[in-house]
């Protein structure tokens, strides 16, 4: 407590720790970024491939997803978002690419970096493909890729797809 | 503008269990999926969804819009979430239902009570200028109450153990519940405390559960039901937060919303008293005047299995069954939050 310029002030740290579970249905993805692979799931009623495998079930079908599918590594931006604006605690040089990316195969798209192209040449429809972070770094977690580059490959023509807005 | 009458057609509660390993959305899922089934209807004969949960259990923001998956968004409903008890959001489904857009809600809540220290996590819900800084954990906050109970002779010690006495031994017959045992009053009475006047048989067991309830207007719910539990009357009232301009030995709150909500016109067969502590439910059977003759908690209530959030529709649940099962004619279902018994939801139920 204190009590400059006439004002009590009240600091009050609060810190809660949780068993986070990621359910069975997300164990297997997680597992498969710990040896560098992207697994999804199928939903076992409408067959999407769903990666990441949101919370366990298709949501179009209130259905528990069955069965794992190895999808990408390879993929295409669908949509993606030139961040310009600096804010507190930001790593990466400005300006950079958020996009979101559709892996081959996969029928949701996923948010990630894309680097080692200029901004100005992102484009919908751009062929990409992951840069893994050292193995040492890796985790459960999707960021144990550094960002998406492009391949050089031509262009996707993007229809009306699932995943494909 | 007349009530419409509405009543509770179908419930599914999913088994107690602690540290589950499931998320909120692959343990609800079932549960919903298999409420639609027993009822007889489709996703697509729901006119409203409900979600009751909290952030804080889960320790997740926005959690509760995760939970959507589990109901499937697909074509568009019209969906709602209170972040409070399912039974807050039964009364939301309710008023839907009066205002006459909609005929038939289905009801959902859970709680992942076991993933955190839920004692921290509940202190964080007082007043957080006053209270919170001090970190009192929710059974010492409940243990005061008692403590002032017993001091100024509104209940005993021995009252207290026969609440857990009773609660254990009917627990027997739940599937639901998670603590079960046969001790008498002495064996009680012989134990410890915890948390002085509380022994541990006198708190609630925290657990992982979901639930889910249909609720339907009219003829539909006539249709959908053999003997539906319709809703006489309903009513929700908070006692200030500050917890020292408060009376700890009643509670005005419940006192109110059971007389609103009509418990006194008739006898009570059966009441499912949502109180997390053995002095609670003494305290509520007085403010909300249940004598004798009303059967407290035969599911075991509350104690021997607190799946937060979820623990006050499950009152609603056991309630119906015992109208659907015509093992009574006029219940009461409770639901209670917050430090002391804050809040209060009072419902009556009747078969025809
Ligand atoms: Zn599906």
């Amino acid at each position: 407590m204190s009590e400059a310029d006439g004002l009590v002030r009240l600091r009050q740290p609060i810190g809660v720790t949780y068993n986070w579970s990621a359910g069975p249905n997300a164990t297997s993805h997680l597992a498969g970024l710990m040896n560098g692979k992207f697994v999804g799931k199928r939903c076992p009623s409408c067959a999407l491939v769903y990666f990441p495998p949101r919370n366990g079930v298709c949501p179009k079908c209130a259905k528990i997803l069955a069965g794992d599918v190895e999808v990408g590594p390879k993929g295409t931006i669908t949509t993606f978002c030139i961040v310009n604006v600096p804010f507190l605690g930001q790593k990466i040089k400005l300006p950079y690419v958020a996009a979101q990316i559709l892996l081959d195969g996969a029928d949701i798209s996923m948010q990630h970096l894309i680097q080692e192209c200029e901004a100005e040449d992102v484009r919908i429809g751009m062929r990409v493909e992951p840069v893994w972070k050292d193995k040492s770094e890796w985790g459960p977690s999707l960021e144990n890729i550094q960002h998406f580059r492009p391949t050089g490959e031509p262009d996707r023509v993007m229809g009306t797809e699932s995943g494909a807005s | 503008m007349a009530l419409r009458d509405i009543a509770i057609v179908g419930t599914v509660q999913r088994p107690s269990e602690v540290n589950s390993t499931f998320t909120s959305v692959e343990i609800l899922l079932p549960v919903i999926q298999q409420l639609l089934d027993k009822v007889g209807i489709e996703r697509s004969d729901i006119g409203f969804w409900c979600h009751g949960s909290c952030d804080y259990m889960s320790g997740q923001p926005f959690s509760f819009v995760a939970a959507v998956d589990a109901i499937g968004a697909w074509p568009p409903i019209i969906e709602s979430h209170v972040e409070a008890d399912g039974a807050l959001a039964l009364y939301e489904a309710w008023v839907k239902i009066q205002t006459g857009e909609v005929d038939v809600a289905l009801v959902f809540s859970n709680g992942k009570t076991t993933s955190g220290p839920i004692d921290q996590i509940l202190s964080l819900q007082t007043d957080p200028y006053m209270v919170a800084p001090l970190k009192p954990g929710f059974d010492a906050l409940a243990a005061l109450q008692a403590r002032a109970c017993l001091d100024a002779g509104v209940m005993t010690e021995r009252q207290m153990a026969e609440v857990a006495s009773r609660s254990r031994r009917d627990a027997n017959n739940n599937a639901i519940a998670f603590t079960k045992g046969n001790e008498s009053v002495e064996e009680l009475l012989a134990m410890p405390y915890t948390m002085n006047p509380l022994r541990a048989h006198d708190c609630a067991t925290p657990v992982d559960g979901c639930n889910a309830v249909i609720l339907a207007a009219g003829d539909i719910a006539r249709r959908l039901a053999e003997r539906p539990a319709w809703i006489r009357g309903i009513d929700h009232r908070i006692d200030t937060q500050r917890l020292g301009a408060r009376s700890m030995i009643e509670s005005s709150s419940a006192a109110i919303a059971a007389q609103k909500a009509g418990v006194g016109n008739d006898r009570i067969d059966v009441a499912e008293i949502h109180a997390p502590y053995t002095h609670q439910e003494l305290l509520l059977r007085n403010a909300m005047g249940l004598g004798e003759s009303t059967h407290i908690n035969p599911s075991g209530g509350a104690l021997v299995a607190n799946p937060l959030m979820a623990a006050g529709l499950a009152r609603f649940a056991e309630a119906a069954e015992s109208i659907f099962a015509a093992s009574a004619d006029r219940v009461l279902a409770h639901c209670t939050s917050g430090p002391m018994l804050q809040q209060n939801l009072v419902c009556v139920m009747e078969g025809e």
